[in-house]
């Protein structure tokens, strides 16, 4: 096991793979992240009833494989004949795969405000938008964080799918490095110890953050 | 309108293949499931043993299980563990990394529905003359399991829907795998794979729906 073929070229390209795994990540999470907050405030603006079409809409991307979703980006993409690379089919499924969990988290950390506290900001005179600036920002915020890590996690963890686009990112650059050494182990630890890495500690500030904010326990 | 027909007629027409697909996809769910939970009762044991190897291993395996990709669990225990001369079809290998994966995820459930169950119970247990295991098996676990019903459901759902990762380390006899067979046979990516995502929608909705009724009924005080 010690004595590998593995070079310091070999390791630069599991790093590109990793730099690509982020950056597919960070697309798909920001654009995500802005589309769920949309989401999740017209959700409760409007109300479960009239929100219905959309909470099924996103309901479908929660409940179909994120594979099954990219192959099917893949063909619509084609279909449509809009020309776009793996990359940006990839970053669009994963962005609405994002919003589909963001809304629910921006839902429920809203739901998580007591009315009476923005009656009172209104009686006060603040317009709607400043009780969502300066009431309902702070307070859902606390809530929604520790999800909202937890989430960014998965979708990082979940995007070592888009491979199946032909992407290169950590996971598959591991397999072309495995099919050319022929040291499967080896390589993929190396593999599992860079998602690990990335992930663990932001995971462990997740953990943290929801221990110290939340009023119970 | 596209230049592109929809052909869901041949579509439609693998749909018994498609449907024998989705009991392989159920079987290994729900036997990935049973194994990950039995697992996950030995992780929650291992975490509240007093020997230190046990409680290092059990968060090993739980740190490990949540903070890397499901997709390459499975490619250890297809790949990786060639290394060690062993070799697992597709089927085993999906089910050993489900199954990996659903263990860690429980016992992080259980480890905060155990947060929930007063200490003092345990110990009232033990001073009725129960012993340690005895206490745990007939007064912490099915509160325990009640507690995680919910979270239960969420990884069955989530157990289902990673069975579609099989197709990528050659499993070809679920859901996904069956249908990205024809789909190589026939190109048309778009019918086969819209119809197998509908199928995945209904059986994650079905399981949903009969948890909610299964804990309706067995939960009542």
């Amino acid at each position: 096991m010690f004595d590998t073929a593995l070079t310091l070229n070999d390791l630069l390209f599991l790093a590109q793979g990793a730099g690509m795994t982020l950056a597919v990540t960070a697309v798909s999470v920001t654009v995500g992240t802005i589309l769920g907050i949309l989401f999740g405030v017209l959700r409760f603006q409007f109300g479960p009833i009239w929100f219905a079409p959309l909470t099924f809409l996103l309901d479908i991307f929660r409940s179909v494989p994120l594979l099954i979703q990219l192959v099917l980006g893949n063909a619509l993409q084609s279909i449509l004949k809009l020309g776009w690379g793996p990359f940006t089919t990839s970053c669009a499924v994963l962005s609405l795969y994002t919003a589909a969990y963001c809304t629910e988290i921006v839902r429920g950390s809203m739901e998580s405000v007591p009315m009476t506290t923005r009656r009172a900001a209104r009686s006060l005179g603040m317009t709607w938008g400043q009780d969502m600036r300066e009431i309902v920002a702070p307070l859902s915020l606390r809530i929604a964080l520790p999800s909202w890590i937890g989430l960014t996690l998965g979708v990082m963890k979940d995007s070592a799918l888009v491979l199946w686009l032909g992407l290169i990112e950590l996971l598959r650059a591991s397999q072309i490095l495995v099919t050319r050494l022929q040291e499967p182990l080896f390589i993929l630890l190396i593999c599992g110890a860079i998602y690990f890495l990335l992930s663990f500690p932001i995971a462990r500030l997740g953990g943290h953050l929801e221990k110290r904010w939340s009023p119970h326990d | 309108m596209f230049g592109y027909t929809f052909r869901w007629n041949q579509a439609l027409q693998a749909l018994p293949q498609m449907l024998d697909g989705a009991l392989v996809t159920l079987q290994v769910a729900i036997l990935s499931m049973v194994i990950g939970l039995a697992l996950a009762i030995m992780l929650t044991l291992f975490r509240r043993s007093d020997s230190r190897i046990l409680r290092g291993f059990a968060v090993a395996w739980v740190e490990v299980a949540r903070n890397t990709p499901a997709l390459f669990q499975i490619y250890m225990a297809h790949f990786g563990l060639g290394n060690f001369g062993i070799h697992l079809s597709p089927f085993a290998a999906l089910l050993a990394g489900i199954a990996f994966n659903n263990a860690g995820y429980l016992a992080e459930n259980f480890r905060g529905a155990l947060k929930a169950i007063p200490e003092t119970q345990a110990r009232a247990g033990r001073s009725l003359g129960m012993g340690s295991l005895q206490a745990f098996r007939l007064i912490v676990l099915p509160q325990m399991l009640r507690i995680a019903f919910l979270p239960m459901t969420n990884q069955m759902v989530w157990a289902i829907l990673m069975t579609s990762l099989g197709v990528t380390v050659g499993m070809n006899t679920d859901l996904a795998g069956i249908t990205q067979e024809l789909n190589a046979r026939s190109f048309r990516t778009f019918e086969f794979f819209a119809i197998a995502a509908v199928i995945y929608y209904l059986i994650a909705k079905a399981v949903t729906l009969g948890a909610r009724l299964v804990a309706r009924r067995l939960f009542r005080y």
